[in-house]
């Protein structure tokens, strides 16, 4: 079955079209709807086997990054979320869909204390674009299926995943659920134990800081031109196109 | 009731923002005894129970994990701890009352979905300094903490307990009762209201009221002065010339723009018939020119140099934001695909006393300007693919930002045409008192005063509601919801409206424009230039679908009045006409300017060295001592001459800046920025797929260099072009199908001798690109940039053409990159190396003086290219980098460092061309001078090319049968060294490549602890 993927935008959301193509490129069908649909009327979710929060900086990112949009899916949207993942759908949030997933308490589900993780300013303070060396760890998130590494460019400048206590990523690291981590030396923000990207105990809710979309064409890749004449450079893709096949073929 | 919160970081986690300042502050030469505390915090007015506002604090102010907030009443003593334990003085700093705030904006709205209802927000920064006195803790919150353009300060504790905003206004009708009025009033009245129009204009506005039998009300006055200001009509450069070069030669231009740059674009036009790829130039908000079968690009570049100058931060900020809705507000609409930044800054290491009052610490505009930049262009989600950086004293006063924008447009979408009887609906951002007086303020020369006189000229943008703004326009072009559309610039609705309306006429209510706050006069509505504004002509039927598209995405809009077919301008307020210009007169009735302009050619003179220090010559000094952790030793001079250029500031890697650009969103990246086996080389330009699902590229490159300009601006701007296209072509672009875009930055074009070196460099725009075959498809000046510090002589900019061009390749994978790819493939030199040290960056980096600056022999730059392209075509290029600052040695070394391998050059064979006049080849102090010239000089036609042996033979060929000069040159090396020999063969350059990276990424860093 081809699955319907819902690219969810907001204000600010920037990384929606290219995402869009990603999936259609492997094989699903993509929409993208303004929140503001699905905050009139929730029951569109319903059409959507696929569910993403694709990168930008929605509502300007101000107070903090993603915090605007995750306060409407809070108060508004959380319930549907729920139910949409407990039907067997997927989540991924990308970049600031990951802040989103994050800030809402979708992903990790808060605690007597509130969020017990959060992304935060990077250990640099400014914004920062450039490309990481990743490794997925276990096998618990469905969207990282068969991955090892990847490499994949990070453009943000809160991205640092923080957890309120070292019992916190201990448990979270146990339940592997932090599946995707930057290469130790390619760290690009200061994140606790690497972390680039983490599920939900389920694996089918995916966040991650990395931007898989902007590496589907092997053009996309900063140094390709290294490799023009590789035997297998005419039939290479990007590392970040099996993040989105994955996600087609769970519906397969 | 005004609660206040102070947030700081958790528990155990460091004050960054404290510790930056702290850092910032001893760059300034503030004292290192002094402790800085911060916190962040907002300013919440209405009536909150002490429950309701810890619940927003704790839901959506502070983050929990990572921070923690201090919460009281306004004038509560507990708010003078600070949690974090710092101590001290206590100062706050926050938005001076209107200045756009988005961030509180946010958390007003916000709170709404948790049931909080505040009725003002209002964020601060506040800090805790010990270790300075009085004197200097003013002093440090004024260069430092806080800008008075839009900032106020606080010392101790707040002296206000609200935050009302506006009063409400009385409309009164102002008349000016300018017909009685004597040549010395009218000069009054054109300063002292920020008209900024001569005594010939003046005059002319009088005779026509006189004529008319009445008096102007004040906003017909603004509204002329805008229209006529040099920022919207262009009048010095598109005015009447009398050109002389000092050497006999004398022509009088009507229209000086007209009469070189435009027209030719008109000649190329002609001859390339059906082969023309222009769509529409010079004539809408941005060059159109053809794509693909579906779809055309647009390409615009602005200046917002004044504004930056007084608040860098928000003028470059809403710099990128005024130059995106150019591509937005051609045609129908495009939809920007990428970005362009070039800044010219003064060092930013100077030392703070040669900082005259009145001028910001360049260390200061530097990171505002940049951060300016990087917050409105990153959030549109448009990747920043290409720029530069100049560093020179002369920018101290007036920094230059220019900004650039590309958009996509389809090939049904490139033309608009108003009707008579639309409705005139502005779209986007509300209108408040920002930026009055921005249009005629760009075009007056900065005082020491100008801070204070023209605060009101400083914008803040709100990148977010431009998003939206576009998300909008884009379907509701696709759906032909309107028939036109414009940006609101300079000028505002005045000059949107004004442009759009001027072959019809159109009426407008001022009292249907939604405002910020109230209290605006109906002339500060029609003049303000508010941000992220569009106007739009609209079908009556269209107007209903048209807004309830912007309901759904949260995107005010409104109807401001209708294109009446009148020919006149017709500005209401409350029903009562307050303005009735004629079209005719506004567009049409602006006297002539007749300017002087004068060129004195420079004899080119043996080099020298200079008895003062260069004005550049601050890019180098203090730069070199960064990078330099071991000495001089057992180092040729050639090789410390080259450490020094690597690492003077405009050779000097610009990653600091590039990373913190998004230059990939949108997924059509090609090639970056940085390149190379480590991805920090220097690319010459970027490529970029605008339309993913397509291999079809554009490349974006720059031609800029100030240095040249100060000998001759002829060769300044000629070398500018060549820079720019060879960029191009470097990495694969066909040179055949390449446009071109100039930004003319000047000092004050009153003085003959100024004008006439622009005038100068437009001849040379003229005949270069004729030559060829790329035309001009859009342009730009700033006049003026001088600088008057209090009791001196003012200070010029050097004069500064950025050319920018766009090129096209028709499959991305055909591109490559400067790094070098493999070892034992061979290197070519392509071009043919002159004396031509003049301008040069060895001159820079000795204090030399004199020489010839770069020249340019265009049909040998074409055949040069056209081999280049050919070559790259047939896939037998494997690296390719442009000769530019620095010459040969410079692009050899950048070519081996980037691609970590290294490279073995001999000089011997390059094609070579000494200066007739002997005495020209000779260079203080060097005594092999050829080699020298070899090594360094910054002729222009050349590259560096790096060709894998099976590709020599038909690699030759082709260069043989363009009639291109060339030479094998050496080889690319296993070692990680750069040696180059000179002709009879001893060592001229050897020198470890990670000691050269190091010297070269160093320098221009300000911060930030990512390793690159």
């Amino acid at each position: 079955m081809k699955p319907n993927v819902l690219i969810l935008r907001a204000p600010g959301t920037n990384c929606d079209l290219e995402t869009a193509y990603a999936f259609e490129l492997a094989g699903a069908t993509a929409e993208r709807i303004h929140v503001n649909q699905i905050l009139s009327n929730p029951s569109e979710l319903d059409r959507f086997q696929i569910m993403c929060f694709p990168g930008g900086f929605s509502y300007g990112d101000d107070i903090a990054a993603g915090r605007v949009m995750a306060t409407k899916i809070r108060v508004n949207l959380f319930d549907t979320i729920q139910r949409f993942r407990d039907a067997g759908k997927l989540i991924l949030g990308i970049c600031n869909g990951f802040q989103i997933l994050i800030k809402s308490g979708i992903l990790v589900a808060d605690d007597e204390l509130g969020a017990p993780v959060t992304l935060t300013w990077n250990k640099s303070g400014v914004y920062t674009d450039r490309w990481t060396r990743l490794t997925v760890k276990g096998d618990k998130c469905v969207f990282l299926k068969g991955i090892e590494s990847m490499y994949l460019p990070i453009a943000h400048a809160e991205g640092k995943f923080m957890a309120r206590d070292d019992s916190v990523l201990d448990r979270l690291e146990a339940e592997g659920r932090l599946a995707l981590r930057y290469v130790p030396e390619d760290n690009p923000n200061g994140a606790m134990r690497d972390v680039a990207g983490a599920c939900d105990e389920t694996g089918c809710v995916f966040g991650l800081m990395p931007h898989p979309e902007r590496h589907i064409d092997k053009t996309q890749r900063p140094n390709w031109t290294r490799f023009r004449n590789d035997p297998d450079f005419a039939d290479k893709v990007g590392d970040g196109l099996q993040i989105f096949k994955n996600a087609v073929d769970y519906f397969g | 009731m005004l609660w206040e919160v102070d947030i700081f970081a958790a528990q155990g986690l460091p004050d960054v923002a404290g510790s930056e300042t702290k850092t910032d502050a001893a760059d300034l030469g503030f004292s290192s005894s002094l402790t800085i505390g911060t916190a962040r915090g907002y300013l919440v007015q209405g009536d909150l129970t002490r429950e309701q506002i810890d619940l927003i604090v704790g839901k959506l102010l502070a983050d929990p994990v990572v921070e923690r907030a201090n919460v009281g009443l306004v004038g509560d003593p507990e708010l003078e701890k600070s949690l974090a334990g710092a101590l001290g003085e206590i100062v706050y700093v926050l938005p001076k009352p209107g200045v756009t705030d988005v961030v509180a904006d946010a958390a007003r709205k916000s709170a709404a979905e948790y049931n909080v209802a505040p009725e003002a927000v209002r964020t601060f920064k506040k800090y805790w300094i010990s270790g300075v006195d009085d004197v200097e803790l003013k002093r440090l919150s004024r260069k430092l903490l806080s800008n008075d353009a839009i900032e106020q300060v606080a010392y101790g504790r707040l002296g206000f307990d609200s935050l009302q905003v506006g009063s409400s206004y009385q409309f009164e009708l102002k008349v000016v009762p300018i017909r009685n009025m004597s040549d010395d009033d009218l000069i009054r009245l054109s300063k002292e209201g920020q008209l900024y129009l001569s005594l010939v204009e003046m005059q002319t506005i009088q005779m026509h009221f006189v004529s008319l039998d009445r008096d102007p009300t004040d906003v017909e006055l603004e509204t002329i002065a805008q229209t006529w200001s040099e920022h919207c009509s262009h009048k010095t450069l598109a005015g009447v010339v009398e050109y002389s070069d000092g050497i006999g030669e004398k022509r009088l231009f009507n229209n000086m723009l007209k009469e070189t740059i435009f027209d030719s674009t008109v000649k190329i036009r002609e001859k390339l018939g059906e082969n023309d790829f222009c769509v529409s130039v010079f004539s809408d908000n941005a060059g159109v020119v053809k794509f693909d079968d579906e779809y055309n690009v647009c390409f615009k570049v602005e200046t917002h140099n004044h504004p930056s100058a007084l608040e860098p931060y928000g003028g470059a900020n809403t710099g990128i934001g005024g130059v995106i809705r150019d591509p937005m507000g051609t045609g129908m609409g495009a939809k920007p695909v990428c970005n362009t930044d070039v800044f010219c800054f003064a060092p930013p290491q100077l030392d703070s006393e040669e900082v005259p009052n009145g001028v910001l610490h360049p260390r200061r505009v530097v990171k505002g300007v940049v951060a300016g930049v990087r917050d409105y262009g990153n959030r549109m989600g448009i990747p920043t693919v290409n720029g530069a950086v100049y560093f020179d004293k002369r920018y101290l006063g007036n920094p230059l930002v220019y900004c650039g924008n590309v958009g996509l447009i389809p090939v049904d979408k490139s033309f608009k045409e108003p009707k008579p009887n639309d409705l005139i609906v502005a779209m986007g951002g509300r209108t408040g008192r920002d930026g009055i007086h921005g249009a005629t303020f760009s075009s007056a020369e900065l005082t020491s005063e100008s801070e204070t006189l023209s605060g009101g000229a400083v914008q803040i943008g709100n990148a977010i509601v431009e998003k939206t703004v576009l998300d909008v326009m884009l379907e509701a072009r696709d759906r032909n919801l309107y028939d036109a559309v414009t940006d609101c610039g300079a000028g505002g609705f005045s000059s949107a409206v004004g442009e759009m309306g001027e072959d019809i006429g159109a009426e407008v209510n001022l009292d249907a424009a939604l405002l910020k706050y109230e209290g605006l006069s109906y002339s500060e509505i029609w003049i303000s230039e508010a941000q992220e504004r569009m106007v739009f002509a609209v079908p009556k039927e269209k107007w209903a679908e048209l807004k309830a598209l912007c309901d759904s995405e949260d995107v005010e809009a409104f109807v401001l009045g209708e294109f009446k077919p009148t020919g006149r301008l017709v500005l209401k307020y409350e029903g009562q006409t307050v303005a009735d210009l004629d079209m005719k007169f506004m567009h049409k009735g602006r006297p002539r300017v007749v300017r002087q302009a004068v060129y004195t050619p420079t004899k080119v003179a043996p080099i020298t060295v200079a008895e003062t220090e260069l004005w550049a010559q601050t890019t180098v000094s203090k730069s070199v001592a960064v990078a330099c952790p071991c000495c001089k030793e057992g180092k040729t001079d050639a090789t410390l001459d080259l450490e020094a250029i690597l690492s003077s500031l405009n050779v000097a890697s610009k990653h600091w800046v590039i990373r913190q650009y998004d230059h990939e969103v949108q997924g059509g990246s090609v090639l970056k920025p940085l390149v190379g086996v480590a991805n920090d080389g220097p690319g010459d330009a970027a490529v970029l797929r605008p339309r993913v699902c397509s291999r079809r590229g554009l490349v974006i490159s720059n031609g800029m260099n100030p240095n040249y300009g100060d000998y001759d601006c002829y060769n300044m701007a000629a070398s500018a072009i060549d820079e720019a296209i060879r960029n191009a072509v470097a990495v694969g672009a066909n040179p055949n199908t390449i446009s071109i875009l100039d930004n003319f930055c000047w000092g004050n074009a009153d003085k003959p001798e100024v004008l006439g070196s622009l005038v100068r460099a437009a001849l040379a725009c003229q005949e270069i690109s004729i030559a060829f075959g790329s035309p001009f498809i859009s342009g730009k000046d700033s006049l003026n940039n001088e600088f008057r510090p209090e009791g001196k002589e003012p200070i010029a900019i050097p004069p500064s053409l950025l050319i920018s061009a766009m090129g096209q390749v028709d499959d991305v994978e055909t591109c490559v990159s400067m790094d070098l790819k493999e070892v034992g493939n061979t290197l070519y030199i392509v071009g043919v190396t002159r004396n031509e040290l003049g301008g040069s960056h060895l001159s820079l980096v000795r204090n030399w003086v004199g020489g010839q600056v770069p020249t340019l022999d265009v049909e040998l730059a074409k055949r040069t290219y056209n081999a280049v392209y050919q070559a790259i075509q047939k896939g037998l290029v494997r690296s390719a980098h442009d000769l530019s600052e620095g010459g040969l040695a410079v692009t050899a070394a950048e070519s081996a460092f980037s691609g970590g391998l290294g490279a073995e050059i001999s000089l011997d064979s390059i094609p070579f061309v000494e200066s007739e006049d002997a005495s020209l080849n000779e260079l203080p102090g060097v005594p092999n001078s050829s080699d020298y010239i070899k090594l360094f000089s910054e002729s222009n036609s050349r590259l560096l090319i790096e060709v894998p042996t099976s590709s020599i033979e038909s690699f030759e060929e082709i260069l043989s049968q363009g009639g291109v000069p060339y030479a094998q040159v050496g080889k690319v090396t296993e070692t990680p060294r750069l040696k180059i020999a000179s002709s009879d063969g001893s060592v001229l350059i050897d020198a470890d490549l990670a000691d050269l990276k190091l010297r070269w990424q160093k320098p221009f860093d300000l911060g930030g602890e990512y390793s690159d």
